[in-house]
């Protein structure tokens, strides 16, 4: 039995004097896709920045494929890809120099091919010598994305992915995460946007000041979120 | 180490692209070289033994713009925080803008250091060698502390102020140091320099080392 | 520990004191001034003392993240500034009458003001580097690198041009005591002065552990009531 991707006991995190993760337990294992739903000030950024070894957390254990994340040994950092709310791209770069230098980072093999490649799913290819800094929200967003897709990492960590994708944008991201949870990697995607998100979700959690009050297998309908969101908000359990 | 080549390749690309920091530190440089020639009230005669103090009080306030702009970068689109998830050490990041810091700082010194011979009235082509020497140790001494707090004043909210608060009185022995090295070297070349040059070694080694260690301290959360 | 703190440095500045201005003789060459050399000297080793404290507290820090190490560092810090801030003004108290002069950049002054720079710019950047936590952090690696200066401090001050000859002779004199009684009122006036900054440290570590608490549990009590702090 695989150990599971992520396996979070109690993780407590504080910013600035107030808590913002309060004894999160999350596990997932690896194929799923968990969509992480709750308001603003959830901690949701916070718990993906813990789980992506940007924060160490104030209590509580994290352990990433079987090994415990404490010291953010490199060994898991390789596998982990993230994306936050801002690109993690040098705006005076063009996208291809931005993918190559991550790709000489995570000591890729044939780096040219695997830019290559993500430009193409980006649908950057077209891009060539046009600085970071002229991209539109959307292109910006694919390449954030690309970059985290570009070592195959095991475990995805996204931050609001959807934000600024059209129509086409999404479909794309639905589908490479559909393929990635096929090929067994573990997904954990906070967003706002239900909608966007059900189509690929393996399961549901809510998070709430600070813990998540709410799991639900499968991805959740929006009546059932409905439901669990107002008794959550009310008990602050479900 | 190879990661740290590839963000100094990365950081100098960025600077070759848009030479922001370059254009800046250089006009600044100049200026500065000029100011500090015209604030002076000694006769001409007198004017060569001003060229230490002039040099150095004039590369340490562009070292000190020069070096912010190191962190500044990153600070944009998150991208510290893609350096930090890739599976590199923090020293590495840390030797990385330490090299650009140092190509930057040598870039304006090749502009200011002649310049300055020309308006304090010293041929400095005699003592060439010993002034590149005592220019690379207080250049590296410069960059070691610089790149730590820079990284550190990048993050608090008076940062302009925050970096030569913090970094200036670490940096005095370095100054008495690179003056006194430049001082010696100008009288007679690099068999002039003394105990100076032991200094500047020491607090290279030293801050060096220590600069690694704790860069991580620094930048990780 | 609380009560004998504060008791012995009670005890030991009053002995001190009366060393100093009773029990040691007077100096042949400077005359009474000289009795200040005593505490100036005493401050100066306390303050020194307090840095490496600060040092070895923040190393604590970055590598167990205790609070305990933090406030140590803090408060010795602040105990540091002080003392080295009295070094700087019982220096020029004593300059004045034997040497005419306010001020001079000998080897150790110039010393002194370094530190004290250094060690008033920890303060600031406690105070004014701004909510986030990782402050701590910073202030501690300042706490370190400032140590590691000291030495080559040291060694590059005697490089500055232009020190008064006579002044270097007469102070690396001034430790050389020759009579027996003025090295014990050295030593006594060092203890005390040491004992003085002990408590004056503890006082502050004190304070600072029952601030914090106090904000914790006002967080608590407002979380309880659903508001946040």
């Amino acid at each position: 039995m695989r150990s599971p991707a992520v396996s979070a006991t109690g993780v407590c995190r504080t910013l600035a004097g107030t808590p913002v993760l309060d004894g999160v337990d999350l596990e997932v294992a690896p194929g799923e896709v968990v969509a992480l739903l709750g308001p603003n000030g959830a901690g949701k950024t916070t718990l993906l920045r813990v789980l992506a070894l940007l924060l160490r957390p104030t209590a509580g254990r994290i352990a990433l494929f079987g090994l415990d994340a404490a010291d953010a040994p490199p060994v898991l950092r390789r596998r982990i890809g993230w994306v936050g709310h801002e690109s993690a791209c040098y705006p005076d770069l063009t996208a291809a120099e931005n993918l190559a230098f991550y790709a000489r980072l995570f000591r890729l093999d044939d780096p040219a091919r695997r830019v290559a490649d993500a430009l193409a799913w980006a649908d950057l290819a077209g891009t060539g010598r046009r600085p970071v800094r002229a991209f539109s929200r959307g292109m910006a967003q694919r390449l954030a994305l690309a970059r985290a897709f570009l070592h195959a990492p095991d475990l995805l960590l996204l931050d609001e992915p959807f934000t600024g994708l059209d129509r086409e944008g999404v479909a794309r991201l639905q589908e490479k995460l559909a393929a990635l949870a096929r090929a067994g990697h573990a997904v954990v995607l906070a967003t706002h946007d239900v909608d966007r998100v059900h189509p690929v979700a393996t399961s549901t959690a809510i998070l709430h000041r600070g813990r998540i009050a709410w799991t639900h297998e499968g991805a959740a309908e929006k009546t059932i979120l409905a439901a669990a969101w107002t008794t959550v908000v009310t008990t602050g359990t479900a | 180490m190879r990661d740290a080549l590839v963000i100094l390749k990365k950081d100098l690309a960025i600077e070759w692209r848009t030479k922001e920091s370059l254009t800046s530190v250089f006009v600044l440089g100049v200026l500065l070289t000029i100011v500090l020639t015209m604030a002076h009230d000694a006769p001409a005669a007198s004017a060569p033994g001003l060229v230490p103090a002039v040099l150095w009080t004039s590369f340490v306030f562009t070292g000190l713009l020069g070096v912010q702009r190191a962190f500044l970068l990153e600070r944009e689109n998150d991208c510290l925080a893609g350096l930090l998830t890739a599976p590199i050490d923090a020293g590495a990041i840390y030797l990385g803008k330490l090299a650009a810091n140092l190509v930057l700082l040598t870039a304006t010194q090749l502009v200011v250091v002649p310049l300055t011979g020309l308006f304090l009235h010293v041929d400095l082509l005699p003592v060439l060698a010993g002034l590149c020497l005592a220019l690379l140790l207080g250049n590296v001494g410069f960059a070691a502390l610089a790149t730590l707090f820079a990284a550190v004043a990048a993050r608090t909210r008076a940062r302009e102020v925050m970096l030569p608060l913090l970094l200036l009185p670490l940096l005095v022995p370095l100054l008495i140091g690179a003056v006194s090295l430049t001082r010696d070297v100008l009288a007679g070349g690099l068999a002039e320099a003394g105990m100076a040059v032991n200094v500047l070694a020491a607090f290279d080694v030293v801050f060096g080392v220590a600069g690694w260690l704790l860069f991580a301290y620094v930048v990780r959360d | 520990m609380r009560r004998l703190l504060p008791a012995a440095a009670t005890l030991a500045m009053v002995a001190a004191l009366w060393m100093v201005f009773l029990g040691v003789p007077t100096e042949s060459e400077m005359g009474v001034v000289q009795r200040i050399f005593y505490f100036h000297v005493s401050a100066a080793w306390t303050a020194f003392v307090a840095f490496f404290v600060v040092a070895g507290a923040s190393v604590a820090y970055l590598r167990t993240g205790s609070p305990g190490a933090d406030r140590l560092a803090a408060a010795s810090a602040e105990v540091g500034v002080l003392f080295c801030t009295l070094v700087l003004v019982t220096g020029p108290i004593w300059a004045r009458p034997i040497w005419g002069v306010w001020w001079t950049w000998d080897p150790r002054l110039t010393m002194t003001v370094i530190l004290w720079v250094i060690y008033v710019s920890y303060l600031v950047l406690r105070a004014f580097g701004g909510a986030d936590e990782a402050v701590r952090r910073w202030a501690a690696v300042l706490g370190v690198v400032g140590v590691l200066d000291i030495p080559i401090i040291n060694v590059s001050v005697r490089l500055l041009p232009g020190i008064h000859p006579a002044v270097i002779v007469r102070r690396e004199g001034g430790s050389g005591l020759a009579d027996p009684t003025m090295r014990l009122g050295l030593a006594v006036s060092v203890v005390a002065v040491l004992l003085l900054a002990a408590w004056f440290v503890s006082l502050r570590v004190r304070m600072q552990r029952v601030a914090d608490e106090a904000a914790e549990l006002r967080r608590l009590a407002l979380a309880e009531r659903g508001e946040v702090a």
